[in-house]
């Protein structure tokens, strides 16, 4: 398969998550993904643009978020940004911590990290990118313990 | 896909049949209503039917916690029947499977409330 890339500049709103969602499921069925596998990659889209639209951006219709999608030979690279303050994630407490399970949020970058290769956290005081990453093939060789 | 609830009462317990999606949105704000006007008609004793849920997201697994705590703390009870695979493995993953109380059969899950 060729490398392609695309890219959506998209309002803050509970749409954009919607949308991202989908696309996420096309693009994941697209590079040949199976059910199982584009579940995860849709779920971890959209946990990503809940991030960007509510906690980055804050639902603010004069700030954008940004998802791109590139294939390559190995990956399906996704990267969405938002203009938020950018996202500390010492501060958010792990879900998996017996004081913590009965908490109703802060389950989504868990949850994005469970279902993904790769997930790299980049913020900056202009907003977040995060960096998802799932390879095409499934090949051991490139598991999160080869890559850690 | 929104989400859908219906509720109907066996043997003192209100099953809420729930289908579709429960995510950010409408499909959490029903479940959060429908759960919060059970309580307030003393209606104490929930058992949600997640059958027909094929998807769910992070608010949606805070939208189930938050109506089993709510539940818990006014003297009821909530419990949760017939998980699909994909709710099943979110709830092992986040380690809310043990915490919640999980039935796959209605009659059974009925029985186990509280006389």
């Amino acid at each position: 398969m060729s490398e392609t890339r695309v890219s959506y500049t998209l309002d803050s709103t509970l749409e954009t998550v919607n949308n991202a969602e989908e696309t996420a499921s096309r693009m994941a069925t697209e590079a040949g993904f199976d059910e199982e596998e584009i579940m995860k990659i849709s779920m971890a889209v959209r946990e990503a643009a809940v991030n960007a639209v509510l906690h980055g951006n804050a639902y603010d219709p004069n700030k954008k978020v940004t998802l791109a999608f590139e294939r390559t030979p190995d990956d399906l690279v996704i990267v969405i940004r938002d203009q938020g303050k950018g996202l500390d994630e010492s501060k958010i407490p792990d879900p998996l911590a017996p004081d913590n399970l009965m908490k109703t949020s802060g389950r989504g970058i868990f949850l994005i990290r469970s279902f993904m290769d790769v997930v790299e956290i980049h913020p900056s005081q202009t907003g977040t990118e995060l960096k998802m990453i799932k390879h095409v093939h499934g090949n051991p060789a490139d598991s999160k313990e080869a890559l850690q | 896909m929104s989400m859908k609830s219906s509720t109907r009462q066996v043997d003192g317990v209100t099953i809420v049949d729930l289908s579709g999606r429960i995510t950010l949105g409408e499909g959490s704000v029903v479940l959060r209503e429908t759960v919060r006007d059970l309580l307030s008609k003393g209606q104490k004793k929930i058992l949600l039917n997640l059958g027909d849920v094929n998807y769910i997201d992070s608010s949606g697994i805070g939208e189930l916690v938050s109506a089993y705590t709510t539940a818990k703390n006014q003297g009821g009870e909530l419990k949760l029947l017939k998980l699909t695979k994909k709710v099943h493995d979110l709830l092992q993953i986040t380690k809310l499977y043990t915490v919640f109380d999980v039935k796959d059969d209605e009659a059974g899950a009925v029985k186990s409330f509280t006389k």
